[in-house]
């Protein structure tokens, strides 16, 4: 085809022109340069920074250096910080305590939240109030739900002061250790039923209705329905909620161990979170409390890679 | 094999009656089609005899039990669903399996009994695959034999064939035929494709709104169809349908002008408004102008191999006739077409019930008052 030179005294007429005009229309849509696609991604890129990457970078040059005794900067003193967390029993009974703490939340979390979402979906198939509502304690903030489970739990005036009242002294977190962790994991554990209930509600509700239908039909009662074919469905939404439980609880607790317990009593709800601030802000020992913080980073990062290794060869995904 | 039988049997949801009231008796061992059209109630109707959905009012019997407040595992059906509804994590011996290893038989005994019903599917060769790993027609076959290996009493089908592409309809649709030869348990089987119910069954049920609107073998249902919507929901092509009214002379008129014998015996007043319908296969086409014959213009052609299907318009309506035999006529070419009074159905205008020579006494002039 014989295409005129394009030129300022060609101009274009009817249906050609509109084709081209579309054209130039949808150049103007993508981006010429990548300079504005960062220039778009610039305030999350700044956020990221300033709550990510500086303070994981504070916390790396913290880790490996020691502040002079008599000022003059910091020192850099290779890993004598991790040897020294290591070598300390305190050390090595939080990181137990976060263990207990992270397993058991995330056992109650996530049993309590799979009871009630499969009792959920066999009675209220579609309700979405329930699941809003159910919802709402994952957006209540650590320190206040932590607040209000001090009140629950109190041993004088709460709910289990009844306990007290029939065996005198049977319940009381501020004196013994073990009331103390179970309150800890009952207020976490209580935050995150409801954002597990959302996911194994929604997930119950994605199985399709036929197959439960035909397991029916096969001669399965309800039970075995959730056992055979409810669950296994169900893997890799349990498989997720396994790995975020297990991080959040490792992170998340702050504000409940603070505001509940203080870590105490003598040290039995210090979790290594908790030890990081507590070391940091309190004990102004930057340099271990930094140590602390990559070794929890660490820890998560390793309990996520062995879920990853060996759960996730069970999960179906469809 | 058992005996079915439903007593006015109706179901709502909330106040949205969706099943007004079904009887339906069926034999031992017979082959059941439920027909209709989508939204009719057919589902709901087999669910409900399955026990997957509670029966509002009326009583389900089975092999002459009570089975209302029985849970489906206890009723001896079995069903194949529309989507096969085969559990994704589990292979296909476990699939077929599964109702044997939930009633608890040993590991040998399973694999025994699943081997010898893959064999007669021909899915010997997957059993050890998961479902999406198969095609549609070997999904077809997994449901089948899942629903075999229980060696029900009743076999209920929702739409079984719906999802697969017209050949394997076909050939699973024979399979199904033989099965039932072989293993003569009682089937239900719900379509809304009326080829697939004309072959398959040994008792036509054509559904209507909730209704039944007629029950007989399909050979009844295609020769006396009792209303205006069974006649045009039996046989393909379905039969052509004019609205018109009684003349004086007691011929039909459906185009003003024009008119047409109607079948002796009707005692129709003149003005009364009716349906007439005629098989596209009892017509026959003629020269145009031909002494009995109607005008009518060919629109399309269909070749069937076997035979055609050509498609008019007679006064402004579609009208379709089948012949066996070669057709010489093209579109746009005006025809004339013969309507033989005898193949004629009467339906009334209003209700759409047939109305018939024999089946119609004169009716008590106290009504019309
Ligand atoms: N759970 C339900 N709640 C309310 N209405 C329902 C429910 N299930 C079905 N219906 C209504 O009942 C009617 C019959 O449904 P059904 O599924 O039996 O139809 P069907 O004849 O099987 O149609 P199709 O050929 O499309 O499968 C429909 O109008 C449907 O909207
Ligand atoms: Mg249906």
């Amino acid at each position: 085809m014989n295409r005129p030179p394009d030129g300022p005294a060609r101009r274009l007429t009817g249906p050609e022109a509109h084709e081209r005009r579309i054209t130039e229309l949808e150049k103007r849509v993508t981006f010429s340069s990548t300079t504005i696609g960062l220039l778009f991604a610039l305030p999350m890129l700044a956020l990221i920074f300033v709550f990510f990457y500086w303070p994981s970078g504070q916390a790396l040059f913290w880790a490996f250096t020691l502040e002079q005794p008599w000022g003059g900067g910091n020192r850099f003193v290779g890993f004598r910080n991790f040897i020294q967390l290591l070598e300390d029993p305190v050390y090595w009974g939080s990181i137990a305590r976060s263990l207990v703490f992270g397993l058991s939340s995330t056992v109650l979390a996530m049993g309590v939240a799979l009871l009630l979402a499969l009792f959920t979906d066999r009675e209220l198939r579609g309700s979405r109030l329930y699941r809003t509502v159910f919802v709402w304690p994952y957006a209540i903030a650590a320190p206040a739900l932590g607040l209000a489970f001090r009140f629950i739990l109190a041993p004088e005036a709460g709910l289990l002061s009844l306990i007290n009242h029939a065996w005198p002294g049977l319940w009381n977190p501020a004196l013994d250790g073990k009331d103390a962790m179970i309150a800890v994991i009952v207020a976490f554990s209580w935050k995150y039923v409801g954002y597990n209930f959302i996911f194994f509600l929604s997930a119950l509700q994605g199985i399709p209705r036929a197959q439960i239908e035909a397991a029916a039909m096969d001669g399965a009662g309800p039970l075995r329905r959730m056992r055979d074919i409810q669950l296994p469905l169900l893997t890799p939404t349990l498989f997720f909620l396994l790995v975020i439980n297990i991080t959040e609880s490792f992170q998340d607790s702050f504000g409940i161990v603070d505001i509940m317990t203080q870590g105490g009593p003598a040290r039995a709800t210090e979790l290594m979170v908790y030890k990081i601030y507590f070391d940091g802000f309190k004990g102004l020992d930057y340099s271990g409390a930094a140590a602390q913080s990559i070794i929890l980073m660490l820890l998560v990062i390793m309990l996520t890679v062995l879920q990853f290794r060996f759960i996730e060869r069970r999960v179906h995904y469809k | 094999m058992a005996s079915v039988t439903l007593r006015a049997v109706k179901k709502s949801y909330g106040k949205n009656a969706v099943v007004h009231g079904v009887d339906l008796d069926i034999p031992a061992g017979t082959f059941v089609v439920i027909l209709g059209p989508s939204g009719c109630g057919k589902s709901t109707l087999l669910r409900m005899i399955a026990g997957l959905e509670e029966i509002t009012a009326g009583e389900v019997a089975i092999g002459g039990r009570i089975v209302n407040r029985l849970e489906p595992r206890r009723r001896g059906c079995a069903m194949v669903f529309q989507n096969y509804a085969l559990y994704p994590h589990m292979t296909v011996a476990e699939n077929i399996g599964y109702a044997l290893k939930v009633a608890g038989l040993s590991q040998a005994e399973r694999r025994a009994r699943v081997e010898k019903v893959a064999e007669s599917l021909g899915l010997a060769p997957f059993l050890d695959r998961k479902p999406a790993a198969l095609s549609g027609g070997q999904r077809q076959r997994v449901a089948m034999g899942r629903a075999m290996i229980r060696e029900p009493s009743v076999f209920l089908f929702d739409e079984p064939l719906s999802n697969l592409d017209a050949r394997l309809r076909v050939q699973m649709r024979a399979e199904i035929r033989r099965l039932h030869q072989r293993l003569g348990a009682t089937s239900i089987f719900v379509t809304h494709d009326q080829v697939e119910a004309m072959t398959l069954a040994d008792l036509l049920v054509v559904m209507n709104e909730g209704r039944i609107e007629q029950a007989g073998s399909p050979a009844e249902l295609y020769a006396k169809p009792i209303s205006r919507f069974v006649a045009s929901f039996v046989g393909a092509p379905p039969m052509n349908l004019m609205d018109g009214r009684i003349a004086a002379n007691g011929e039909f008129l459906y185009d003003e002008p024009r008119r047409l014998a109607l079948p002796a015996g009707l005692p129709l007043a003149a003005g009364t408004l009716l349906t007439v319908g005629i098989r596209p296969e009892a017509v026959t086409i003629v020269a145009p102008g031909a002494p009995g014959s109607i005008r009518a213009t060919v629109d399309v052609v269909e070749e069937l191999g076997a035979g055609r299907v050509v498609h008019l318009e007679l006064a402004g309506q579609p009208f379709a006739v089948a012949t066996a035999g070669a057709v010489t006529v093209r579109p746009g070419e005006a025809v004339g077409l013969v309507l033989p009074a005898e193949t004629l159905h009467v339906f009334e205008n209003g209700s759409g019930k047939r109305l018939d020579i024999t089946a119609r006494p004169a009716e008590p002039a106290a009504l019309s008052a």
